[in-house]
């Protein structure tokens, strides 16, 4: 993973003696509220219902077992014992004091994490395949691109105060998208042309929130060095034209709509035109530089299926369902991704304790290089284990609750914060989740429903992906009571042919105490119409919407 | 009267003829060879501008409000698109801990609102020793000077 040389360190000791300053003069009171926010955002400090949150970056996903360990002594020393993993691969204590927050900062500082813009209306973490660097379908290891946009990102003196926020996804797998790169203001599809050359294929203005809007096409073919005068290009039309009049216009997919995308494509690269061939752009060094820091590990020389292990899959059942579900193929032989879920019964989705990540740092030390990744799935993932070391793998992580074998399954919900802890929530997230986990906690009933994403938010501002989720769950204000809308057929691209789609809604909403027989009636209609061990959104696509809303809501009169 | 200040502390205030953009353009003939500043709302982008810009000895944009982030993108414009080598200043809703961009974006003097410590604002400009991008004042971005 990329270690920070002086320069990165420097900086960012310098944005937390900048931070720290700010805070001091903002308790003083010569900083008025107003004006503090976009500080504290921009430090990823949110002020929310109970407390404040703190959303530290990790970086794409990726950290190491002593970043792991700051993170848990944070939880321990600062907050209630406990840390969430958000959506966007980041992680948020809920319960820090506001006073405290730049130590906690100067704090991860010293292991090289920290929580630049991961708030504000800025260019926040660019985030990417969960899986980089150990498949074997990627073309390339997109991880040097994203640590390339970060650190051009990072104090961008010009796109600060943005319209609104900012966001960038990196795919590098053909034929899938893994990162949901059509649902972000750019996504960056890395490409192999006809003569070999890595690219990029350029889409802008994707993204979920109010009006949920897939990414178009900018670029088909972008030369690898000229991603960073290309991005500025971009968001420098952006940062212009962007509206700024109404917050929820104000994303960069309402200018592509607005313009239309032959029209953006001309601004774009009429501005790019004059400085694609200036000091901006990366040079071939600069590009080593950095893939040097992605190197593999030093992985032995294994051969796949190892003896004791095929003995222990034949032997136990539970160990081979939790291999068939939560364990993938890896790009060496004899070794594997394995992916530890954080959606344990009875606490919410993405929820860590300081024990537990301990625990984690601990594993990674001791089975993966002590590396580590996040997900968008909000679980974390051992990237490089042996396969002759999964069954140990196994037991310690269902001895510390992070083996339940459910890994793309009904339970594996994506939800956020929603009413509990977010100020801006419409209806509580968690209890939905809770309800939907107790009610069909039953793991043979999950694996015959086979994939099945359920995205849950609490508000329009999507933070749950509830429109690409298959079953998608949004809570709604009525008249000062929490109802909940639900939408079917979302997908986020992933491996699926048919590629990215947004949920449509089903109809009116329901009640807290109603969601978990509405979704008993999806999943009992879906059981009886598959066919052939469909998936869930096979049967949609294949059957439609109307069949699907009469089973719950009746025949219309 | 807001405070006045260069990246090194105060300075005074030079009297010029004050003109819109769209006095310019429908004046030009009249008002070019005069000591001339011209006023840029935010909403006014720098193409509007473009090459004429090097008739001013000052162009001033303002910011309505702080967290309006479009000053940024027509300083730097002005400054490496439309090679303006006149005094660039930023005016309006002038706060400390904005004026580290707006130096790299390109601005050289700053009416910082008059609420605003001038010491803090001083210090300000020396926040960061290191920047990863090239800006207006400094056409290498880091990685270009990291292997050199
Ligand atoms: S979706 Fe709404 S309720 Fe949920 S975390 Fe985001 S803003 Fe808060």
């Amino acid at each position: 993973m990329y270690i920070y040389d002086q320069h990165d360190q420097q900086l960012l000791n310098e944005r937390v003696a900048q931070f720290k300053n700010q805070m001091e003069r903002y308790l003083a009171g010569k900083i008025p509220e107003e004006e503090f926010l976009p500080l504290r955002l921009q430090n990823g400090i949110y002020v929310q219902r109970y407390a404040p949150m703190l959303r530290v970056a990790v970086p794409y996903g990726q950290m190491n077992s002593a970043q792991m360990r700051a993170l848990a002594k944070v939880a321990r020393d600062y907050d209630k014992g406990y840390a969430h993993f958000s959506t966007r691969q980041n992680v948020q204590f809920n319960w820090p004091e506001l006073e405290q927050c730049p130590q906690i900062l100067a704090d991860l500082a010293e292991v090289q994490m920290h929580a630049v813009q991961t708030s504000g209306n800025c260019i926040r973490n660019t985030t990417t395949d969960e899986y980089a660097g150990v498949i074997a379908e990627e073309i390339v290891d997109p991880r040097p691109y994203c640590e390339i946009i970060r650190q051009w990102s990072t104090f961008h003196p010009e796109f600060a105060y943005l319209p609104r926020k900012f966001k960038i996804a990196v795919n590098s797998v053909p034929n899938e998208d893994r990162a949901a790169i059509t649902m972000h203001d750019i996504g960056l599809n890395i490409v192999k042309n006809d003569a070999g050359d890595i690219g990029y294929r350029v889409l802008v203005g994707g993204g979920l929130g109010r009006t949920p809007i897939l990414g178009e096409e900018i670029r088909s073919f972008l030369a690898e060095d000229d991603l960073l005068t290309y991005l500025d290009a971009i968001i420098r039309v952006y940062n212009q034209f962007g509206r700024r009049d109404n917050k929820y216009k104000a994303r960069i997919k309402i200018l592509v709509k607005a313009l239309g995308v032959d029209r953006m494509r001309e601004l774009v690269e009429d501005e790019w035109n004059r400085i694609k061939d200036g000091e901006g752009k990366l040079t071939q060094a600069e590009l080593e530089r950095v893939k040097g820091h992605f190197t593999d590990p030093a992985y032995k020389a294994l051969s796949n299926e190892p003896e004791a292990f095929v003995a222990a899959r034949t032997e136990n059942a539970a160990f081979a369902r939790w291999l068939g579900r939560n364990v993938r193929s890896h790009k060496k032989d004899g070794y594997a991704v394995v992916t530890l879920t954080l959606k344990q019964i009875g606490t919410p989705p993405g929820d860590v304790t300081a024990e537990q990540m301990d625990q984690v740092a601990e594993l990674s030390d001791e089975f993966s290089f002590g590396e580590l990744r996040s997900t968008h799935q909000q679980n974390l993932v051992l990237p490089d284990v042996e396969q002759s070391q999964l069954f140990e793998v196994w037991q310690r992580a269902k001895a510390i609750g992070m083996a339940t074998p459910t890994l793309g399954l009904l339970t594996d919900m994506i939800c956020c914060p929603g009413g509990d802890f977010c100020a801006l929530a419409n209806a509580k997230s968690i209890p939905v989740a809770e309800d939907i986990q107790a009610r069909f906690e039953n793991l043979d009933y999950q694996h015959d429903l086979g994939e099945i994403d359920l995205n849950i938010s609490g508000c329009m501002n999507a933070c749950g992906h509830h429109h690409i989720g298959n079953i998608g769950v949004l809570g709604v204000d009525k008249k000062g009571e929490e109802f909940y809308q639900v939408s079917l057929g979302g997908n986020s691209g992933g491996n699926d042919a048919h590629g990215s789609s947004l949920g449509k809604i089903l109809g009116p909403s329901f009640a807290r105490v109603d969601m978990p027989d509405v979704i008993a009636k999806i999943l009992d209609f879906f059981v009886a119409q598959r066919i052939d061990g469909e998936t869930f959104l096979e049967v949609y696509r294949r059957i439609g919407h109307a069949p699907f809303k009469e089973a719950v809501y009746g025949k219309s009169a | 009267m807001a405070n006045l200040l260069n990246t090194e502390g105060p300075v005074q205030d030079t009297e010029l003829t004050q003109v819109t953009l769209e006095e310019w353009k429908e004046n030009r003939d009249s008002l070019s060879g005069q000591n001339l500043e011209l006023t840029l709302e935010s909403s006014e982008t720098a193409d509007l501008i473009g090459d004429d810009s090097a008739s001013f000895q000052r162009i001033s944009i303002n910011f309505p409000k702080f967290a309006d982030g479009r000053g940024y993108s027509a300083a730097r414009l002005l400054r490496e698109r439309f090679a303006y080598k006149g005094e660039l200043r930023a005016t309006g809703d002038v706060l400390i801990d904005q004026l580290y961009f707006m130096k790299r974006c390109g601005f050289d003097t700053f009416a910082l609102r008059d609420d605003q410590i001038i010491e803090d604002a001083i210090a300000a400009f020396s926040t960061f020793t290191v920047n990863y991008q090239n800006d207006a004042n400094d056409q290498q971005p880091l990685f270009r000077r990291r292997l050199s």
